[in-house]
């Protein structure tokens, strides 16, 4: 019935607007038309001006956030600049230890060298076949020795302790990282606030295209189907026929 | 295997070269040179008669699937031996490595000995 009143009512607003307009009055057509959808959309619209509202008081807040602010003007600039120092010092750190390796390496092998040298012929001392002149000369050798040793000894202690200090880094670095966290965590809660006042609560996937790179494998991080170790990687492969 | 055999390695990070030329010589291959990316690295190849490539994956410039692609593509190097050497472990990559014709892939942190294993492997398999 009501449905009848309605439908009959909007018929007589439908000619009365026919009507107008073949008569040329602009106004009447005009009031005629903005007459519509007041009943049914009427709602929708200011509930959508409530959404719009809210939001836009949330962003302003936001953005007036003195925390906020202050993250984004200084702490995230300061950031970056905190991590590039981080590599700076693993880098450093990392090639103050590959140089003390590179140098005790060959010390360690003429150590190894020489003292398996000494070894055979000391060997033949003690079997009792060894001349006398070449058992001076083996003495000899062993006074060269024992000073190399000693010399080589005391190269390859300082280059170690450099190893030791160096990993020094790995302190410095930690607590710098731990405040770069400790800012992403607090920047990651307001932003989680501001998008569940927007209502976004489904953020769509992207699609990708290509095979991306997702570079280390990181525990707890959601990263796709990472192997886990190079025997994993081996199974794959062998299971390609490699 | 040629223990005089020229050998290129592709990394951006020096330390990271720097560790693989090292266990490289202890291997005995001391014939090695470097290169930082890919777009560095394909010229040199293309050049420089290279037995062997080691390479990483994330560079800027050009990456290393796209240097391994670029070797395959072209003529001359198309049979050089390449080594993944990389913190790449997403199994779409390493299908991917393997579809380009890599000849081993080993994932960063790797020791000595796992080198070791792939080199000869991919020599044992070039020889054979």
């Amino acid at each position: 019935m009501e449905q009848t009143i309605i439908d009959s009512e909007r018929l007589t607003q439908a000619r009365a607007l026919v009507a107008s307009l073949e008569a040329g009055d602009d106004t009447e057509a005009t009031r005629i038309i903005m007459a519509f959808p007041e009943n049914v959309e009427k709602d929708l619209f200011q509930e959508v001006g409530r959404l719009t509202r809210e939001l836009h008081e949330a962003i302003i807040g936001f953005a007036m956030d003195d925390r906020v602010l202050q993250a984004v003007q200084h702490e995230m600039p300061d950031a970056a600049e905190r991590l590039a120092y981080v590599i700076e010092m693993t880098e450093n750190a990392a090639n103050t230890t590959l140089k003390a390796v590179e140098e005790s390496m060959p010390v360690a092998e003429e150590l190894l060298n020489d003292s398996n040298k000494l070894a055979a012929e000391w060997d033949r001392f003690r079997g009792r076949k060894m001349e006398l002149s070449d058992f001076r000369a083996l003495s000899d050798e062993i006074g060269g020795f024992l000073t190399l040793a000693s010399g080589h000894s005391k190269v390859l202690n300082k280059n170690l302790s450099e190893v030791l200090l160096a990993q020094g880094y790995q302190d410095l670095t930690g607590q710098i990282i731990r405040r770069v966290i400790t800012l992403i965590h607090e920047v990651e809660e307001k932003l989680v606030r501001l998008v569940a006042i927007s209502g976004a609560t489904k953020v769509q996937a992207i699609k990708k295209e290509e095979v991306e790179m997702e570079g280390p494998a990181v525990p707890n991080v959601e990263q796709g189907d990472m192997l886990n170790n190079q025997d994993d990687v081996d199974d794959l492969l062998s299971s390609l026929g490699f | 295997m040629d223990k005089n055999m020229k050998i290129l390695v592709v990394d951006d990070f020096s330390t990271m070269r720097r560790i693989i030329k090292n266990l490289l010589r202890d291997l005995g291959f001391t014939n090695t040179h470097e290169a930082d990316d890919g777009l560095t690295a394909l010229p040199m190849l293309q050049t420089g008669n290279f037995d062997f490539l080691v390479s990483d994956w994330n560079m800027p410039g050009m990456t290393g699937i796209d240097l391994l692609k670029a070797v395959r593509a072209d003529p001359n190097l198309a049979s050089l031996p390449v080594l993944m050497v990389t913190a790449e472990t997403k199994r779409e990559q390493i299908i991917q490595a393997a579809e380009a014709g890599v000849n081993g892939y080993v994932i960063k942190p790797f020791t000595a000995g796992t080198l070791e294993e792939k080199i000869s492997k991919i020599f044992d398999r070039v020889a054979g």
